[in-house]
């Protein structure tokens, strides 16, 4: 027999077996979801969910499909929050500070009370990340917020208005793009495919009798 | 931490661990893996296809369920929309806000035609977004497209169309530099060099990975690049039926508003179809690791219209699903986890495979081991194999498994389990659709003129089996090409008079088959909830 716990869905009571996610709780009191659900394994963020156990003075943040349900536990999802996004062109900005300045001034207001990284739904030191930002430090940046799903809870607790996960893009972006170190080997293969190096082999291959190509693929030395 | 249950077998593996970490196990023969698909692998199931009855791929059999969408009513009547007054009106609509979407969208704007994208649900909610393991690219010395080519055709079991995926692995390092470009983050040395890792049934390695998100690190850099290249993005809107010109090409699509069930139209010069898989229709019963809106809409609103599905019958079961706790069942356990040491065991402890076999040959070995074999681990939900996770440390050192698979090892230790102290358990999960609408290498289906179609929705580039790390390859490849190739036709195309004909002519042949149904399609989400006496 199940265990069953009662939970409180934008405060209504509803009985659910106590082995399921929020998200699945929802479906199993009748909820047929649009909006607070995407892929239903902890990646996209779609399912931002707030929620409080009753007595409780400390409010909550998961992600809905990732998060236990318990007795006496009042729900609220969060399937929308208004981050700020700024748009920019990623060819013509340059990796400084003055970036920062410019799109996301409002990180220099942050009054440090740390109630992104307490609300973060991936765990992450949310508050540091922004700190590199502060110091256009875009590698420890990107390092830092690299497993932010953009769920958007941290900025729903700010009193400085910040959009975290929007800042932490556009540092990896940066990042990715301009810091890190170039790769040769790519950028040679690049080369050698555009010079018409392989144009020949791969044509061979379009032609092979089936038989040869099975040939190829049973015999293929792999590498260790 | 596990239950007492499960306790004597987690020893039998962990005695077995520093043996079975040395033994190189042998990979099958040719023969041999397809004596083991033929009798293991769902696809060879013959009770779970139908035959369909109508449309241009009369005669041949697909997934039950499958059958059942393509051969459905249309969720609406010609006269329920205006077709003379379009809501929207664009030279390349694209529909589906993944990967392959988002890629298309940017290269059709780069190209300088008016383009935007409407998803069912938000730009991101896509199996992109969900990709761990990491993305194919033969840009290593030791490598070369051909060689990448030879992988995946043998992997595919020689049947992919070759014009495609000669191009997907030709255009493979380019895709890298342009991802790379727009600041997607690859995992590389401090020398630049890419860090790459094999997949299954890759004889390189070429698995270019952003540790374990890395599908999520591509889909939220092309998400930037769209909103920040002002691409129209209408979001919660899912397109329900094509629209065709009278000259019976794609014209445009009829949208609903998914909230509130509004009707419109959107009419365009040339129409991408990008909607992604089938995870969530879950065939023959199987859990998915695929996000919630993938229901094979593009195949059935591309069928309606009169195009060709190819290879429809195939789909791949990722040999690691969670299988316990039940609360992640079904999840995806990225296939990087083998490609950094973990290997298969059975209840007993024993490796029963060569980790790195293809993903239909790994699948088809775990349901064998719980199946006739009877060599594996009941979770209370069905048996299961495990994956021994705890020698990835062992053999990479340790922090190996919190820098190269952080997603794996929050997604256990959310219920309590340590990855990198104890191993997991796992079986198949429904996880990609092979198969799907038939193109030619411009990405326009073989017979719908100005219809385009690009990533999961395609069918014949893979053949009938996928190796790890080319689909988000492919979503690159011909979702690039698939924007290109649509802008350039929408500057040739002049619109003839918009027609919903093809509906009344698909009812009619759904009553001359004598086909009864209820059903309508596409199915836009699955249905979950409980039904406790509801109205």
């Amino acid at each position: 027999m199940e265990n069953m716990v009662n939970v409180f869905l934008f405060g209504k009571k509803y009985e659910v077996p106590d082995n399921l996610t929020i998200m699945n709780a929802m479906e199993y009191a009748g909820y047929q979801l649009v909006r607070g659900c995407g892929c239903r394994n902890g990646f996209c963020g779609a399912c931002a969910t707030v929620y409080r156990i009753k007595g409780d003075r400390e409010l909550k943040a998961c992600l809905a499909c990732q998060t236990k349900v318990e007795d006496n536990m009042y729900i609220a999802t969060l399937p929308f929050f208004p981050l700020v996004k700024q748009v920019y062109d990623i060819e013509k900005i340059t990796p400084s500070e003055a970036v920062m300045m410019q799109l996301y001034p409002e990180i220099y207001a942050c009054i440090g009370c740390n109630a992104c990284t307490k609300s973060c739904t991936q765990g992450l030191n949310v508050m540091q990340y922004i700190a590199y930002a502060q110091r256009g430090d875009f590698e420890k940046c990107a390092e830092e917020s690299f497993d932010c799903v953009m769920c958007g809870v941290c900025s729903s607790r700010c009193p400085a208005g910040i959009s975290h996960p929007q800042v932490a893009m556009l540092a990896r972006r940066i990042n990715g793009k301009y810091l890190a170190p170039g790769c040769g080997h790519l950028e040679d293969r690049v080369k050698e495919i555009k010079d018409g190096t392989f144009t020949d082999l791969i044509e061979a291959l379009m032609q092979k009798p089936v038989e040869e190509l099975k040939e190829l693929y049973n015999n293929r030395d792999i590498e260790k | 931490m596990y239950s007492e249950k499960f306790q004597n077998s987690i020893a039998a593996v962990e005695a077995a661990r520093e043996k079975n970490i040395a033994l190189e196990p042998e990979r099958m023969t040719a023969k041999q893996k397809e004596d083991l698909l033929a009798a293991y692998h769902p696809d060879y199931k013959q009770g779970e296809f139908a035959q369909l009855q109508i449309g241009a791929n009369k005669g041949d059999k697909v997934p039950t369920e499958l059958a059942q969408m393509l051969q459905a009513h249309s969720r609406i009547a010609a006269d329920r929309v205006d077709l003379e007054n379009p809501k929207y009106d664009v030279d390349v609509l694209v529909i589906g806000g993944g990967g392959a979407g988002a890629s298309a969208a940017i290269e059709a704007n780069e190209a300088g035609a008016d383009v935007m994208i409407v998803t069912k649900l938000r730009i991101g909610d896509a199996n992109t977004m969900m990709a761990e393991g990491g993305i194919q690219a033969a840009d290593k010395p030791n490598d070369s497209p051909a060689i990448h080519f030879v992988d995946a055709f043998g992997g595919g079991h020689f049947a992919a169309k070759r014009e495609l995926l000669s191009k997907l692995v030709c255009d493979a390092p380019r895709s890298i530099k342009w991802l790379s470009d727009l600041g997607v983050e690859f995992d590389k040395e401090a020398d630049g060099t890419m860090i790459t890792t094999h997949g299954g049934g890759t004889s390189r390695k070429r698995m270019h990975a952003a540790k374990d998100y890395s599908g999520a690190e591509i889909m939220r850099t092309l998400r930037d690049e769209v909103i920040n290249r002002g691409i129209p993005v209408v979001d919660f809107t899912a397109a329900i039926e094509l629209i065709l010109d009278e000259n019976g090409n794609a014209a445009g699509a009829v949208l609903m508003n998914m909230e509130t069930k509004e009707l419109m139209v959107a009419r365009a010069k040339t129409v991408i179809i990008a909607t992604g898989g089938a995870g969530r229709m879950h065939y023959q019963g199987f859990p998915t690791s695929n996000h919630y809106g993938a229901t094979a809409d593009g195949l059935v609103l591309g069928y309606r219209v009169g195009a060709k599905l190819l290879y429809a019958e195939t789909l791949q079961y990722h040999p690691t699903g969670a299988a316990y706790p039940a609360q992640i069942f079904g999840a995806l356990v990225t296939e990087k986890v083998r490609s950094l040491g973990a290997k298969l065991v059975n209840a007993n402890g024993e490796v029963f495979m060569h980790p790195l076999e293809t993903r239909d040959v790994a699948a088809a070995s775990i349901i064998r081991e719980c199946g006739e074999r009877d060599n594996g681990v009941d979770t209370g939900n069905g048996k299961a194999v495990w994956l021994d996770t705890p020698m990835i440390e062992k053999i990479g050192g340790e922090g190996t498994i919190e820098k190269r698979i952080p997603a794996m090892m929050r997604m256990f230790a959310k219920y309590g389990i340590d990855i990198r102290k104890e191993p997991i358990l796992v079986y198949p999960t429904l996880h990609y659709q092979n198969g799907g609408l038939d193109i030619t290498p411009d990405c326009m289906t073989t017979n719908v003129k100005n219809l385009f179609v690009a990533g999961e929705a395609v069918g014949g580039i893979h053949g009938k089996n996928r190796l790890m790390g080319n689909s988000l390859l492919d979503i690159i490849v011909f979702g690039r090409s698939a924007g290109t190739n649509a802008a350039k036709a929408a500057k040739q195309t002049t619109l003839g008079k918009l027609t919903l004909d093809h509906i009344a002519k698909f009812e009619k042949e759904i009553a001359d088959a004598g086909i009864e149904t209820d059903a309508v399609s596409p199915k836009l989400l699955p249905d979950y909830t409980r039904k406790n006496n509801t109205l």
